[in-house]
């Protein structure tokens, strides 16, 4: 989230696409619920279902699932044909300005640069045009026909009402009403937010809807300020924070990025993370990309980290390409995986099509389970029937459970989607014998320190040289890791402005990441989190929940990062001089000397408005991207393209059949037999959550189970007539990659769709259920969700793909 | 200052016969006679955050056992906390549910293996499953690792080996799992955040 839940309060109106909050966030909700009691703020809810944020909304409107940048590339369109932009914010604060290179082009569904073969694209065209000075060129009159303003222009032209109400199935009057509302946040006085959730990031073109979504509230100045923002309402307690420390194939903490094998040398890999400005003034934040990037590798390695080793950096594992999880599975499906470790996470529920997980993971040497609860794929070699029929005695895989606490039995923090890092305290044991994660990780750790100390063998440094200063080192605890992710002056700091003065004595903790140096001075293993626990204590733990402002920011609950800031980009709730577009919703403003506000300035404190530096300091642009450059596989606009299994066959946005779907999208070989067309599965089907359960793990929670106990999917009216089927009956539902059996609801929330002379019934499948819990055993739903992901990060399609309805 | 449930009533026990409480008809006698308050008067309060989504509702997690090594605490009752900022002490059907999730009968309590090929579970202690699945791990890291990729660059990877990480264990537990399997060399490491 830009902003917080208790800033949605703010907000005149809110856009709940891509999600719904009133189920899957209910106490996040709330804060809606509020904006409408206290601003009159009007709610509009767009989603294949009429779900339950939609029966409290002021407006409703239906979409075909997958089709959100159709739906949101028309509002851009009406806003622009419309004149309901705000001229001032999206002039000062974005790209409009800026020159694109002359050969860029767009044609028929492709971007310059396509290669069929590689389904990938060259992207050398995807740029700026620069001055002999290397700044980006600009036409402040707008009038350039190669300036961002007009070509995004062009591009959405095409997106008039009618193309969207064809594409979406939204009927044009419903759509042109949701453009109203939206359009009534143009002006300074009045702000929209938008909600979403993995209705947005469950798609092929997932991330292009978001950038979509983001485009939009860029249009109406509605990023930066109070009550807007782009609101990802994120799934799991820390997905946040595991993020933010980067858990990923690419990523180390703080968003920083690992080298791939083409960069192998240290002061490249550095350059390149360190762009320097592309407009004079600004800041490009990330210019301090080495400070933060040594005092990791100094928690990490400690002493071993020299600048004469540059800080280790041979010891970073080098990319040969990403090794997301839908490529693990595939190279696990060839035998190329020996041993999986699945830490509370339960793959073969979550990711797409189970039969193909089955195979793979049976083909693992060994695999390990850290859990609190036993999931389905701790015992994918265990015959459940239909449920899971598979052979177990072939089932070569060692397969290690591990038993984990819970939340009630651990100390530390867990980062929320608003970014805020909040502690929490054990309250009691855990069952039997089990072991927070850090005991276990430690207990890997230091066996094989043990073993390599013992034995040698391949590439023994990096293990036998990780520093691990813990006071009980099979037992590191929280506190300390705490500590160590915030980060430590390992020798005493002067004052950069005055020498005499030392800022941070040697072994002190640090008070936020300005202090970071590139000279091995500090150690830090997350600069985002510098901050959350400093000289002064644990600043996660704090519990002071006043609100001096009455805005909901509570400045002193927790803490939030970066540096406390509680909205990103606060910067851009001022005019260019500094002064707040709106008095009433004032966040940060100029004060003559320095900036001030109610929140902490994303900005730099003593820059003057004359200057101009831009709000956006991380991007080395200054301002906001419409534009993306070569930041996104598929294009530097979002483009509307079909699911990768879509009911329509074409996409009528383009008349080329390598634009039917995400040209860029990565597709395996072996999955292409495993794609269904809509000849064999007509139906639009849609995987979706309730406010009875969590994912897979409630089911063995028994108020849950008793509240929500058996597998069910929903089909409208239309379609259950069609087919004969009754509320109640049982009914298959079937993919190209397999079936499951669930009880039929047939309701009026799920209406048939007219899209492109074709009516389209849509299916919907909450996910809930499994072969273990307590609730009644049933059918895993992804079994029939196709192994495609984002183009861009690889999450797979679970919202859109084919099927058939069957009555049995 | 944080006032206990169990001060609470201490001091309104107290205060109560002078105080309009009791002209309002709340007499002290009928609040402690209740049986959930009674119950919880002997608990241990402590501040926690819901597990689930990220709306992340703060909890008054209550517990017996008063901390001593000889006593085990274990959670009895689970409420919102109406402190909290966001939750305001409000929680969902999942959050409301939750002492269930801690009681669960399906809770894992003991390290266990499924031999290859066999059809069950068998208990074995921590220490045999540290040892075994090290050396698996050993064995497949040295016979796999990467030190040089085809064109003779260095590379330092294990790609035979992958990790799937948590996004409900504490940011502490994500820190050091990343500092411990990326110091491995492997790269087949996500969280949730990819679904």
């Amino acid at each position: 989230m830009t902003n917080t839940w208790s800033d949605i309060k703010n907000a005149d109106v809110v856009l709940i696409m891509g999600g719904n909050a009133a189920e899957a966030h209910p106490c996040g909700f709330k804060w809606v619920i509020e904006a409408k009691k206290l601003n009159k703020a009007k709610l509009v809810v767009v989603d294949p279902r009429f779900t339950r944020s939609a029966s409290v909304a002021d407006y409703y409107a239906p979409i075909r699932t997958g089709t959100d940048i159709a739906f949101l590339g028309g509002v851009i369109n009406y806003l622009l044909t419309n004149d309901k932009i705000q001229h001032e914010y999206v002039k000062a604060y974005t790209d409009f300005t800026f020159l694109v290179d002359d050969n860029f082009s767009f044609e028929n569904g492709l971007y310059s640069g396509y290669n069929a073969e590689k389904r990938s694209y060259d992207k050398s065209t995807w740029q700026y045009q620069r001055g002999a000075d290397g700044y980006v060129l600009t036409d402040p009159t707008l009038e350039n026909p190669r300036c961002v303003y007009q070509l995004m222009k062009k591009h959405y032209s095409r997106y008039t009402p009618d193309v969207v109400s064809n594409i979406c199935g939204t009927p044009e009057k419903q759509f042109l009403k949701v453009c109203e509302y939206i359009a009534s946040t143009s002006g300074t006085g009045r702000v929209m937010t938008i909600m979403y959730a993995l209705g947005w990031t469950q798609h092929s073109q997932g991330s292009q809807i978001i950038r979509t979504g983001a485009m939009v509230q860029l249009l109406l100045g509605n990023i930066g300020v109070k009550g807007g923002g782009m609101n990802a309402l994120r799934g799991h307690s820390n997905i946040q924070g595991l993020t933010d420390l980067g858990l990923m194939t690419n990523l180390l903490p703080g968003y920083m990025t690992l080298p791939s094998e083409k960069e192998a040398d240290y002061r490249a890999y550095i350059d390149k993370r360190a762009p320097k400005p592309m407009r004079p003034n600004q800041m490009s934040y990330w210019q301090n990309y080495e400070k933060f990037h040594v005092s990791l590798m100094k928690a990490w390695y400690g002493k071993a980290a020299t600048a004469d080793n540059n800080w280790c950096f041979d010891w970073l594992p080098k990319l040969d390409k990403p090794h997301d999880v839908l490529q693990v599975f595939e190279d696990m499906s060839h035998g190329e995986v020996n041993g999986y470790f699945c830490q509370g996470f339960n793959p073969l529920a979550a990711f797409p099509n189970k039969h193909k997980l089955n195979t793979a993971l049976a083909k693992l040497k060994y695999l390990v389970i850290m859990d609190p609860l036993a999931t389905e794929t701790s015992e994918f070699w265990k015959n459940y029937g239909d449920l899971n029929d598979v052979d177990t005695a072939s089932i070569q895989t060692t397969v290690f459970r591990l038993p984990t606490t819970c939340f009630a039995e651990e100390s530390g923090s867990l980062v929320n989607s608003a970014r805020w890092l909040q502690w929490h305290w054990k309250g009691a044991e855990p069952p039997g014998e089990a072991k927070p994660d850090t005991e276990i990780m430690a207990g890997l750790h230091l066996h094989l320190r043990e073993l390599y100390k013992k034995e040698g063998g391949a590439f023994p440094d990096p293990i036998l040289n990780l520093d691990w200063p813990y006071k009980i080192p099979h037992e590191p605890s929280s506190e300390e890791l705490a500590k160590e992710f915030n980060g430590k002056a390992l020798e005493d700091l002067a004052d950069p402005a005055d020498p005499t003065k030392i800022i941070r004595k040697a072994g002190e903790q640090l008070d936020g990441f300005a202090q970071l140096r590139a000279d091995g001075s500090t150690a830090c293993g997350c600069w985002i989190f510098a901050g959350s626990w400093t000289q002064a204590g644990n600043q996660m733990a704090r519990r002071d929940n006043a609100d001096p402002y009455g805005d909901g920011q509570t400045q002193n609950w927790a803490w939030s990062w970066p540096a406390n800031r509680r909205i990103l980009y606060n910067r851009a709730s001022a005019d260019p001089s500094g002064k707040p577009w709106d008095s009433k919703r004032r966040l940060v403003w100029w004060d003559g000397k320095k900036w001030a506000g109610d929140d902490v300035p994303d900005f730099a404190p003593a820059s003057a408005p004359e200057v101009g530096m831009g709000p956006f300091i991380m991007n080395p642009e200054g301002v906001s991207r419409f534009f993306a450059r070569d930041m996104m596989v598929e294009g530097p606009f979002p483009e509307h393209y079909e699911p990768t299994e879509t009911p329509i066959d074409v996409n009528p946005m383009n008349n080329n059949p390598q634009a039917i779907y995400n040209p860029a999208a990565r597709i395996f070989k072996g999955d292409l037999p495993n794609f269904g067309t809509s000849k064999e599965f007509p139906y639009a089907a849609t995987t979706y959550r309730l406010t009875e359960h969590f994912h897979y793990w409630t089911k063995h929670v028994h108020i849950n189970a008793v509240l929500q106990p058996q597998q069910f999917v929903e089909i409208g009216e239309g379609l259950a007539h069609e087919k004969g089927i009754a509320n109640g009956d049982q009914v298959q539902v079937s993919s190209k990659r397999g079936y499951i059996r669930a009880v039929a609801v047939v309701t009026k929330r799920i209406r048939a769709l007219k899209v492109n002379g074709k009516t389209v019934h849509q299916v919907g499948i909450p996910i809930h259920w499994g072969f273990l819990g307590q609730a009644k055993a049933g059918y895993i739903a992804n079994t029939l969700v196709p192994f495609v992901g984002d183009a861009n990060t690889q999450t797979p399609e679970s919202k859109s793909f084919l099927v058939n309805v069957e009555k049995i | 200052m944080h006032v206990s449930r169990r001060g609470f009533f201490k001091v309104c026990a107290a205060g109560m016969s002078g105080s309009s409480l009791v002209a309002m008809g709340f007499a002290p006698t009928a609040a402690l006679a209740e049986v959930r308050q009674f119950k919880l008067a002997h608990t241990t309060e402590t501040r926690n955050t819901c597990p689930y989504c990220s709306v992340a509702c703060g909890l008054l997690v209550y517990s017996i056992g008063d901390g001593a090594k000889n006593t085990k605490a274990k959670v009895i009752h689970i409420e919102g906390d109406p402190d909290h900022p966001v939750n305001r002490g409000t929680l969902c059907p999942k959050g409301a549910g939750l002492l269930d999730f801690v009681s669960s009968p399906a809770r894992l309590k003991y390290p266990e293996v499924r031999e290859a090929g066999t059809n069950e579970w068998k208990r074995i202690s921590w220490e045999e499953a540290y040892s075994r699945i090290t050396r698996l791990m050993k064995d497949d890291r040295d016979a796999n690792f990467i030190e040089k990729n085809a064109d003779g660059v260095t590379v330092n990877r294990w790609l035979s080996t992958g990790f799937l990480a948590a996004s409900a264990s504490p940011s502490e537990a994500g820190y050091i799992t990343h500092k411990v399997v990326r110091n491995l060399g492997m790269l087949a490491f996500d969280n949730q955040a990819r679904v």
